[in-house]
This record gives C-alpha cells, structure tokens and sequence, in this order.
C-alpha cells in the first residue's frame, strides 16, 4: 500500500517557488482574509469552531487546544496573555522555524485571530535565543501588519486592540516548558512553576491567566477558522484531527518535513515510501517518533493489544512499520508522537553511543531547580560518558535503567520524563548492546576522538 | 490574657490516624501534629513553598464517590469509604489539607521515591561528614541516615564547586555542600527585604552566588546560615569554633529592642559560642537580626567590672551614703533590667523616699525585629510601676533636680549617666551607687561600685512591645566576682529598711500580690512562648515604636475635646 498525499496546509508555501515572507506577498495568496472574516464574529464561536475541530496542540503533549482555552479563568478581572510558543528547541524537530521564515504572517494572523476570540489584547511569541534571524523576520513582519491595521489599535476599524511583541529567549531548552517560558518572560531565571497551584490558565504571565499555544498550534487555529470546526475534524482520523507536520531527520535517503492527514500515514509508509528508505545497503535499527525525549523504537519489535475503532475495540499487532503516526497509536505502543521529530537511526549506529549524546544534551538543558532532575540527568550523562570513553562495566546498563526510573513522576515538570524516557527505552530495547559494551574499551584506538 | 481566636478546621487522615487541623494547613505541618516527620530541605514554615528538594513526597488520596450522585463508594475489604489513591507521588510542601485528604507517608512508593531523591542527593556532595563544620545538626546527614539506603552506587567524578565564598561580612559560604534548596533566597528575598543572591549557571552546576556588585551585608544575614539545612552557609564568627553537640542550649530573650526576639543561648564550659532565634510564632517567627546575636561577646569582653570585695560590704558602703543623703536620693533604674529586678528596683526606691527614673532608648526601627525602643523592658517598668510614664529623654527632671541640690545621691542601674544625658559637673555634684556589668564613665565616677551580671547569666523576665512577658533562662554562670543582680538590689533594700525576697521562686508571689496585670502568674508557670498581658492600663502612651513583624502600634486615640 503507498503513502498517502501530503496535505500542505500550514507548510502550504514553505519552500514554494518565488513565495517571499513579506506582508505583499502574503495578502496577494488571500493572507489575513481569515482575519477579517473571524474578527466579524462573536469570539465565543471561534472557540467554539476550535472545540469542535478537535485541535491537539503540536508543541508535544498533545493537549486539545480548545479545552486547553476553556480551562482559562475569564472570571479574575485580570487580563488575559497569550503566549507564542516558539521555543523551538526539541532534538529533531524543525517545523516552526520554517514557519516564522518563510511564512511569518501565516502565525501573526493565527495569533490574532486566537487574541479575539480569547479577549487577549497583549501577545508575547516566545522565540528561541538561537533564532535571531527568525526575531528579525517577526519583527518586521509584524511592522508590516501593523502598518495595515492588522495588529495594534483598533484593528480592521473593530475597536478591537491587540498589541504582538517578540521576546528573545536566552537559550535554555527549559523555555519551552510552559511556566518556565512564563518566568523567563517575567525576566527571572526559567525554573518552571510547581503546579498546583501556578497554572498557567489561572495564574501565569504577571500572575494572570496566560495561555500558551505552539507556533504550529496557532497556524492551525487560523485554518479552523477559515474553513469551519467541523470540516477541519473531517481530516485526518477521529481523535487525531487536521494534518501533522513530521520532520524526519537520520538516515534515510530524503530527510525533510512532510505535512499528512494525522492518522493516515503508518511509520513504514513516511519513512520508505516518502523519505526512500534506508540508506544504500543499510537497515533501519532505531526510530525515535516525537523528538529525542520520546521513547524509542526497535525495529523487529511487536506491539500487541486493543484499540478503538469507531465504536470496536479491535485486536492489534504491528511492527514498527504499521505504527500509525499519530498521538493516541503511538501512546499506546509505549512511546509518543510529541512534537513530530522523527529520528531515524540504521545499523551502523551504536545505541550507546547515541544515548550518551542524547544524555548529554539532556543533562546540560536541565534547569537545576529540583533534585532528581539536576543529579539524576548529570549521573546518567557522566555513566554514559564514561562507558563510551573506554571504561564500560557490564553492570552500566542496569544502572543507568535504574537511574532513570528515579527520575520521572518525582520532578517539577516533564523535563524528567524527557531526561529519563531516552534511557529507559535505550536500555531495555537495546540490552545487549549495553551489556556487551564493556568489550569495547578492549577495542577502541589510543587516538580515538572522546565523546561527549 | 488574651486568648486566640478558634480556626476551621478539617478532618484529615495521617498514615492511618485521623486529626483535625485548620483549613489549609501543609501537609507536612499537619504530618507533624501526629509526630509523623515528613523529610524536607526547602520547605520552610515561614517562607514561600517552590518544591524543588523533592525530599517530602508523600502518596495522597482522597475519598471516593459517585461523580453523578457524590455519594460515598465504600470498599468492600474494609466497610470504609473507598480511597482514590493518587497514582504519581505528591511533594508534602505543596500540599494544603482539605476535608478527607489521606497521606501515606511510608508507602512503597513514598519509600522509593525518598531513597531515590537521597540518593541524588549524595552523588555530587562531600562526603566528609566528621569535618564538616554542620556535623551534628545538618539535615542532609540526619535524612540520609533516616531515609537513605545506606550504600552509594556513584562511581563518577563528583562536581566541585567552590569553597570558602565571602558572601557578606557574617556569613562564609562552602558551595560543595550547597544542595539548592533557595530557601536562602527566598529569605533574602521574601522577609529581609533584599533581594542579593541567586544561582548561576544551571543543572548540577548551579552554583550560589551574590548578585554582582552585591554582598550579603544586611542585618538579618545569618539567618540564611539557620535555616541552610546543610552546611553550605556558615556564620563566619561561629566556623569551626565548636561541635554543636558538645554546647547547651538554653532558651533567651534577646535585649537589643523592645521586640522581644525569643533566641537561643548555645553553651559549653561557661563560654557562648553563638546565639540563634528560637521560633516563636506571635514575636518573631523564626528570625532573629544579627545585630542581637553578638550580643554574648559581652559576657568575655576585657571592660567587664568585677570586685574583690563582699556583696554585703559593699552593700554596708551604700547604706553609709544612703543614711547620710536621707531625702535626697534618686534611683535611675534599666529598661535592661528584668521585670524581677524591676520590681524590687522599685522597693528599693520608696524604702529610699526616692524618684525614680527610667533611661530612653530610642532609636529608628527596621521594621522587621528591631524596634524603635531600644530598651528590652519598658513595659515591665510600667507595669511594675517603676515608672509611671514612659522616660523623657536625657533625664531632664533629675538633671535639674541635681543642679537644684534636691538630690544628692543616685543609685544608677546598669546605665551610663553621662550617655543618659548628665554633664560631667552634674556627676561631680552626686555620689553615685553604680550597679553594671562593664566599665563606663559613671562607674568611674561612682562612689560604690556593685558588679552585676549579663542577661546570660541570670534568669528572670521581659515584656515586649506586644506586652507579651517572655522567660529567659540562665546560660552560663556569673563572672567570677560579680553579683546578681536581684541579689544584689534586694539586699540594698533590705538595708534601706524594706526586705524584699531576692529568688525567683518566692518573689514571684511577691509579685503576683502585688501587680495587678501580672497576678496569678508564677514564673515557672510562664510558658516558652510568653503570655500576652492585658495592656488597657497603658493603652494612652505615646509608645515609641512603629510597624515590626507582629507587631502594629495602637491607633492614635480620638481627639477629645475639652
């Protein structure tokens, strides 16, 4: 069976021929049409056309958006922020940055359009420190919608108001964990809040209520209000509305970003039949589905069990390749689809070696606020470093298994389960690999390069 | 006494015991009215929560019930309402109590999830615990011992920070041991006011520093060092002087202000090596300014008087200059002194015929644990009615009564007449009976010198601001060749002709007779955290002091029209 067509939605003009990120440009392809459209409506029908659109955020949990905008406290008196989500730092994910530069007015748009229905009249995007280009890019995007009324005072002669500013973050993975946005936003350092009770619905940018929404989130929010809730909850699969951006990244021989119905692709259709397969005269091994903190795959591994089906619950039995590649499918095989970075890794990869990469990476993003995370993420970096420079014990594996599994459900945010979910999944699915390493040191050449 | 008002309260299940606490009370304070300890290094009682030790997970739950009909779901096995046990650990410090919430305190999953936390823990700190400076009363050592599992698996290199930081003047800091818990910034921050430390860099590397071109210099820095629960911040003048379990601790009233902070007096051998405050919610929660905690130095320092000489002959000396200066007395007592000393200072002054006067002591107050009134004791003066008004400033009346000729002889009570505001040739005029603990201008002066002793080296009582009367212990024994002071005041009395018992204990009913606002009360009766007196009699004066921590001045009465 092939793979079905791309759907270009929200990557519609990404990398289209002589399509240029200027406001121009943008309104000469029907840009901010939607906006005048839904700034005609009353604000609680656009939610409502969200709500029934059955939106899942694209940041990684996978929170439907239009609960996630019910949950917020309209009672407090206090204004209402929202905030971009446009912390773009997740390993193997590279969707939003292709947005802001190559179609910014698509996400300026969505955003005022989700600041009218929600009655926001301040909106901040949260933008990577390692994304000064896409700063500018916003910046002057923004300018330009400004000029045309379509962001400042009174906009489109509404007397709605809504002000857009950019916001550098300083370059810590931790940004993009809600709270830990909204405290860096407020000019502290990014140590995410305990929940309860700083929720961001209720108490969150200045103490007020805050929402948070993806970059990807909010292009998808101008699209549900320009074709309607329902028509947009026709795409994709029940449960798993509207298209879904995957950036495949690793060894395969067409590595990019592809936009599909959610559900309707199956892991061995994106990576074979889209991306053209493994590389000549090699195997795939390995595949992370949501971006590195997800858990990985193992080819040849089975999953088994129940799902439903419509109103069935229907037996399962699938490899790797027949994973559905959506949020609920992949929730149920033990991993996640997250932010939609699929990591490929093939035969020539040693899964120690691409752990103790992932582990550093983790170990240096973390905040330092709470124990388990601060040590647990450091331990579990320094086992791997010196297991892949030359000083491997056979008992290493079990160790760094047991490491993480003190790490999730014991921290301030999910950056544990980010940390400790790569671990956990290398070790048991690649055993032998871990418990064999310790030969290796007889192995390796004086000149090796050290790792990590 | 003022008795306190009744809170809400909740019924609550603790490891299996049921107790009624107020509405919104934390989880660990709850745990701690059923004697269970719910393990904690960031949790503070008076400073914000942020839970990031992660040491005080507890299991929670809560009853279940229909969601349709929200009636109970009992459970078969117990006949008992049905418990909806939260399946992921919950940090106790961030818990507030409601109607029905059960904790688990020791449940597989709180045990799994506290050795893994300690575990942590230990990995990148010194373990060079028979050095440590901590050793003795540092949580991480007692935590780890009570819920660690004994063994370490780290075979790495451990991080090393650095060691020996000057953060203020007070305070040395030794990062390596620092496990990040904040509760120093969050002090710093939250109660004293300034906000000049934080981390740098991140992970397992933060490391504590000051924020730049600031220093840990204000007057409440030490207590980060009191509630540093491991042994990262260090007083500097306390480092490596003691081990903490060789000293005595003895409970105190600090007598830098009329703020009464409750302190603790640490001992050994007749020597202080520090003072810390004592917790006492309604005065001083659980700070204390530094400024009161060098106060023990006073005890050693090299100007304390001491004599040779006999009580009783020097007390023969006074009564000689009191025969001959009959009528012509005038006793200027402490707002320093006890309210026992206080009392019997005024039976010393009518069996003399004398006025007696009080020294004022007013300064600028912080607004947090010092006072505008530098004298620990006022109230106690008024209410013993040694005085009757609050002291004017530079003893104006006795100024101009010694130049007048009305009065020839003074009884100066542990203070500095000259400081006080007499002139030198004022001095010249009176003999002086001078009863102090260290040398000054007016013992210089003074025609009979009695040696008292410090407030470390006696027992008595203070009222406070709040007219709060607080107990203080004695901690160390009196310098050799110095008197107590009641001792020493009651046998002046009894010489002047008015016989006055001079031990606490058969004072006390002295007292309780004879002082309205302090009747029934006995001295061992006093309780740690002090009574509030009813203070009516008093409520028209102009009290000196503004808005302290607990403590808010009367509203200015009505204007009245005559």
């Amino acid at each position: 069976m092939s793979a079905p067509a791309q759907q270009r939605i929200i990557f519609q003009h990404i990398d289209e021929p002589g399509y240029t990120n200027d406001i121009e440009c943008y309104l000469r392809n029907g840009g901010y049409e939607v906006l005048k459209k839904s700034v005609g409506r009353k604000p609680e029908e656009l939610i409502d056309e969200v709500k029934k659109s059955g939106l899942r955020g694209r940041g990684g949990a996978g929170f439907p958006c239009g609960v996630k905008w019910g949950l917020v406290d309209r009672k407090s008196g206090k204004p209402i922020y929202l905030i971009v989500n446009a912390d773009e730092s997740e390993p193997g994910t590279f969707k939003d940055r292709y947005i802001m530069h190559q179609d910014p007015h698509q996400l300026i748009e969505g955003t005022i359009i989700s600041c009218f229905a929600n009655n926001v009249k301040q909106a901040y995007i949260y933008i990577r420190g390692e994304m000064p280009e896409g700063a500018r890019i916003l910046e002057k995007a923004i300018a330009e919608a400004r000029a045309k009324n379509f962001v400042g005072p009174n906009i489109l002669g509404t007397g709605y108001s809504c002000e857009i500013y950019v916001h550098r973050g300083a370059g810590a993975y931790i940004c993009g964990e809600e709270t830990g946005l909204i405290e860096s936003l407020e000019g502290k350092r990014a140590n995410p809040r305990i929940k309860p009770p700083y929720f961001p619905a209720v108490l969150g940018l200045y103490q007020c209520p805050t929402i948070v929404n993806n970059v990807e989130t909010l292009c998808q929010v101008k699209y549900i209000c320009d074709v309607g809730g329902e028509a947009y909850a026709k795409i994709g699969t029940p449960g798993n509305t509207g298209t879904r951006i995957f950036c495949v990244s690793g060894h395969v021989q067409r590595p990019g970003y592809y936009e599909f119905p959610a559900g309707t692709i199956t892991m061995g259709q994106l990576l074979n039949d889209v991306c053209g397969g493994p590389l000549p005269g090699r195997t795939f091994k390995a595949v992370i589905p949501g971006g590195s903190s997800a858990k990985v795959l193992k080819f040849g591994e089975r999953y088994k069990g129940k799902r439903k089906v419509g109103a069935d619950m229907v037996d399962y039995d699938w490899g790797v390749e027949d994973v559905p590649m959506d949020f609920d499918s992949l929730a149920m095989i033990g991993s996640m689809g997250g932010s939609g970075g699929v990591i490929v890794m093939d035969d020539t990869v040693n899964m120690v070696e691409a752990l103790a990469n992932i582990n550093a990476f983790y170990s240096h993003e973390s905040c330092g606020q709470c124990t388990p995370c601060r040590e647990g993420s450091l331990w579990m970096k320094k086992i791997s470093s010196r297991m892949v420079n030359g000083d491997a014990r056979p008992q290493d594996g079990a160790l760094l298994k047991s490491v993480a599994d003190q790490i999730p459900g014991r921290t301030i945010c999910a950056f544990g389960e980010a940390c400790s979910w790569p671990t956990q999944s290398f070790t048991i699915k690649f055993k032998d690999e871990f418990d064999a390493y310790s030969e290796v040191k007889k192995t390796l050449p004086a000149d090796r390069t050290v790792l990590v | 006494m003022i008795q306190p008002a009744k809170p809400d309260l909740v019924t609550v299940n603790i490891d299996g015991k049921e107790i009624a606490v107020p509405k919104g009370t934390n989880v660990i304070e709850a745990a701690r009215l059923v004697n269970v300890d719910v393990p904690h290094y960031c949790y503070h009682p008076k400073l914000a929560v942020v839970g990031n030790c992660r040491m005080c997970l507890i299991e929670m739950g809560m009853p279940a019930v229909d969601p349709a009909t929200k009636v109970p779901i009992m459970d078969p096995a117990t006949g008992k309402q049905k418990i909806n046990w939260i399946p992921r650990p919950q940090i106790g410090c961030g818990t507030n109590v409601s109607p029905g919430l059960h904790v688990k305190t020791t449940s597989p999953m709180v045990k799994d999830a506290r050795e893994g936390v300690m575990e942590f823990l230990l990995i990148n700190h010194p373990l060079d615990c028979p050095i440590c400076d901590q050793a003795g009363e540092c949580k991480l050592q007692e935590q780890a011992t009570g819920y660690g599992r004994g063994y370490s698996r780290f075979i790495e290199q451990k991080n090393v920070k650095p060691k020996r930081t000057q953060l203020g003047p007070r305070v040395t800091l030794d990062d390596e041991r620092c496990v990040l818990c904040s509760r120093c910034i969050r002090f710093s921050r939250d109660v004293a006011g300034q906000d000049v430390l934080g981390f740098v860099d991140r992970g397992s590397y933060s490391t504590l520093t000051c924020h730049p071109d600031k220093k840990l210099d204000h007057n409440y820095s030490l207590n980060t060092v009191d509630i540093c629960p491991v042994g990262a911040l260090t007083s500097t003048d306390f480092r490596f002087k003691m081990r903490v379990w060789f000293l005595k601790q003895t409970n105190s009233i600090c007598t830098e202000s009329s703020a009464g902070v409750n302190s603790v007096v640490w001992s050994r051998e007749g020597v202080i090596y520090r003072i810390t405050p004592r917790r006492n919610d309604e005065v001083n929660e659980t700070w204390m300014p530094d400024s009161g905690r060098v106060l023990y130095k006073q005890v050693q320092s090299a100007d304390r008087l001491k004599s040779g000489t006999a009580l009783d002959a020097l007390v023969a000396q006074a009564a000689a200059i009191f025969k001959t200066s009959a009528g012509a007395i005038s006793v200027v007592g402490s707002g320093r002194s006890s309210v026992e000393e206080q009392f019997v200072t005024k039976k010393l002054a009518a069996a003399l015929g004398a006025q007696a006067h009080l020294v004022k002591r007013v300064g600028e107050g912080d607004k947090l644990l010092i006072s505008a009134d530098r004298n620990p004791n006022t109230r106690g003066a008024l209410v013993t009615g040694l005085i009757s008004q609050l002291p004017c400033a530079e003893l104006k009346q006795l100024s101009g009564e010694i130049d007048s000729g009305k009065v020839k002889t003074v009884v100066a009570i542990n203070e500095d007449l000259l400081a006080a505001g007499l002139t030198a040739a004022q001095l010249a005029k009176v003999s002086v009976i001078y009863l102090g603990t260290h040398a000054n201008a007016t013992s210089a002066a003074a025609k009979v010198v009695i040696p008292t002793v410090t407030v470390f080296e006696k027992a008595g009582t203070f009222i406070n601001q709040q007219f709060r009367i607080q107990k203080f212990i004695q901690a160390v024994p009196p310098l050799s060749g110095a008197h107590n002071d009641l001792t020493a005041l009651a046998t002046l009395s009894a010489a002047a002709g008015s016989p006055v018992a001079s031990e606490l204990g058969t004072l006390w009913p002295v007292i309780a007779a004879e002082v309205p606002a302090l009747g029934t009360m006995l001295y061992k009766n006093i309780p740690e955290t002090g009574l509030l007196l009813d203070s009516t009699p008093w409520a028209g004066l102009p009290f000196a002091e503004g808005e302290t921590l607990h403590f808010k001045p009367a509203a200015p009465a009505a204007a009245v029209t005559a």
